[in-house]
């Protein structure tokens, strides 16, 4: 496997014995990124917080469309459901994918085969992974199927009801729990690789247990990718959208969902701009939330 | 210590199982008749394979067209960010310049920033531009949607590739452009290889922004989801719908395995 860049930087400092350039080449190579990014991603984004707060005629300042945004029927729904579902999905994702990830980093047998089975789901999207558990979860779906092979129910279970909202919603997050979980393990089995042998070795030396010394050693090392993926994996689940649209149609509204429908069935930009940049503010408070709380402590093993 | 080998292996089967049994059951339910799928007591195993329900979904007005759609976005959007993004990576694993490390963090603040919100103005914008429901406007989004997963993985891959090699080319009388493209490029092929697969998936998959910015010229997924949420299309189109879309996933992150890690194993210091 590929060590990533960061280590061969702390590692082996390779990269420092390149010659010093004083040369405008780099910047010159940075540069389309740059504009491109600037372009089509600062412009439109600055472009969503004036279609928010702008008044689309006069083109004054206005908090209409948030009045709108927030008098609207789903909007507590959307939410609190954008909340619940990422409050129960991102810290089962987090610890599914780590013990995931643990299994593969004792490099048991086949624990590559094991590591790229876990992947897959990287590759599907919310979309699909919202069609495979429709499979499931409906009616005349497998669940059911199971549940009347084994002798447990006479008449299919309607799982995904309007009077079964916590149904509903828990059939979204198991969804979600299985197409975001190999992201999670990914970036912490990758962090892992950045871990190096000597620190596990040095506690066990000294007489640690296996449990203390993943505990006191190896996770407060593992810490970067811990946040990176908490930080991740959240700000997705602020946009989740399609699997919720799937499975549930507007019954369990969530923000990223409200902005679609008003865009594509109201027609109007700036509410659905509005959620947009609600979604912004909840991902920047979370994410200034995790970099705060997580902190690295001054009294830690120095990375 | 057979006990815990014994729990260890269970462990391993079962998450296997979860991984794995629901896309063996969408697979089951793409080759169903069409009647086992509406039917109860709902068998679990179909006495009959067909491939009607399948064909029955690629037959469905629009879906042939749309699937094209998809793959000419794809290809845009790999062309569009490995122009833009490959030289910023290539910067990056071989430059040290004032700047490098603010560089590195706006591409990871660019790779969590959440991007789909950015349609919504787009499609405002794109409607004055002409580009709105064009394949080229969508492939747009997509390649600032990639841009970050390019740079990080080319960076990674030049990061590997020692640049001794290019200066002893350089010493043998290459130019700094021959030696990267003698030496360099050769080595980095395969990796970037996976890295212009992984642009693929990346677009193939997306449905927010696509939904939000055509109406005629619709994707896959933009596709699906508007007659799933828009017109309630049929059980049996879903399934195969989502199994035809899982497809090119399984192949892909067979394909691309060795550089997953790379991908994203990038952190928040």
């Amino acid at each position: 496997m590929r060590p990533p860049v960061a280590e061969r930087e702390t590692v082996a400092p390779e990269a420092l014995r390149l010659p010093p350039r004083r040369d405008l080449a780099p910047y010159w190579l940075l540069l389309p990124t740059a504009l491109y990014l600037g372009v089509f991603f600062v412009y439109p984004m600055s472009q969503a917080v004036w279609l928010a707060v702008s008044d689309p005629r006069s083109g004054q300042l206005t908090l209409e469309h948030f009045q709108r945004m927030s008098d609207d029927v789903h909007f507590r729904d959307a939410i609190r459901n954008t909340l619940l579902i990422t409050a129960i999905a991102v810290p089962v994702q987090i610890a599914l994918g780590l013990a995931i990830a643990l299994m593969v980093n004792t490099c048991f047998r086949g624990h590559t085969m094991f590591l790229y089975l876990c992947a897959i789901p990287i590759g599907i999207s919310d979309l699909a992974a919202g069609l495979i558990w429709l499979s499931i979860f409906i009616e005349r779906g497998y669940l059911n199927a199971a549940l009347g092979a084994l002798g447990a129910i006479q008449q299919p279970v309607t799982w995904l009801s309007f009077e079964r909202r916590d149904w509903l919603v828990s059939a979204i997050v198991v969804t979600e729990i299985w197409r975001a979980t190999a992201i999670v393990m990914i970036i912490l089995v990758a962090g892992m690789q950045l871990i190096a042998r000597d620190y596990v070795e040095t506690a066990q030396v000294f007489g640690a247990s296996r449990w203390r010394t993943l505990l006191e050693v190896f996770l407060p090392l593992l810490r970067p990718s811990l946040q990176t993926a908490l930080i991740i994996r959240t700000i997705l689940a602020f946009q989740c959208f399609a699997t919720v649209i799937i499975m549930s149609g507007r019954l369990v509204p969530v923000m990223a969902g409200e902005s679609y429908f008003w865009y594509s069935l109201y027609r109007n930009a700036n509410v659905a701009s509005a959620y947009a940049v609600l979604i912004l503010l909840f991902s920047g408070s979370i994410t200034y939330f995790y970099l705060r709380a997580l902190r690295q402590r001054e009294l830690d093993v120095p990375r | 210590m057979t006990l815990r080998r014994l729990g260890f292996a269970s462990a391993v089967v079962m998450i296997s199982a979860w991984v794995l049994l629901p896309i063996m059951l969408i697979a089951l339910a793409a080759f169903s008749p069409r009647d086992v799928l509406y039917q109860w007591p709902r068998p679990l195993w179909p006495s009959t394979f067909t491939l009607d329900t399948f064909l029955f979904f690629a037959g469905s007005s629009g879906v042939l067209a749309a699937t094209w759609n998809s793959v000419v976005v794809a290809g845009l959007t790999i062309a569009l960010s490995f122009a833009i993004a490959a030289p910023t990576g290539y910067a990056l694993a071989r430059y040290r310049f004032a700047g490098r490390d603010a560089a590195n963090l706006a591409i990871l603040g660019t790779k969590m920033f959440p991007a789909t919100v950015l349609s919504i103005p787009l499609a405002v914008t794109f409607l004055r531009w002409g580009l709105y429901d064009t394949l080229l406007g969508v492939a747009i989004v997509h390649t600032a949607l990639s841009i970050p997963f390019v740079v990080v993985i080319v960076t990674s891959i030049f990061a590997g590739v020692a640049f001794e090699l290019e200066e002893a080319a350089m010493t043998l009388g290459c130019s700094r452009a021959q030696a990267f493209l003698r030496i360099a490029l050769p080595m980095a092929l395969p990796g970037l290889a996976a890295a212009g697969i992984f642009t693929f998936v990346l677009s193939w998959n997306e449905v927010f922004a696509s939904t939000i910015l055509t109406l005629d010229n619709r994707t896959l997924p933009a596709l699906v989801l508007s007659s799933v949420s828009g017109a309630g299309a049929p059980l049996h189109y879903r399934f195969a719908g989502g199994f035809f879309m899982v497809i090119p996933a399984l192949v892909i992150i067979f394909l691309i395995r060795r550089y997953l890690l790379s991908l994203w194993g990038v952190t928040v210091r």
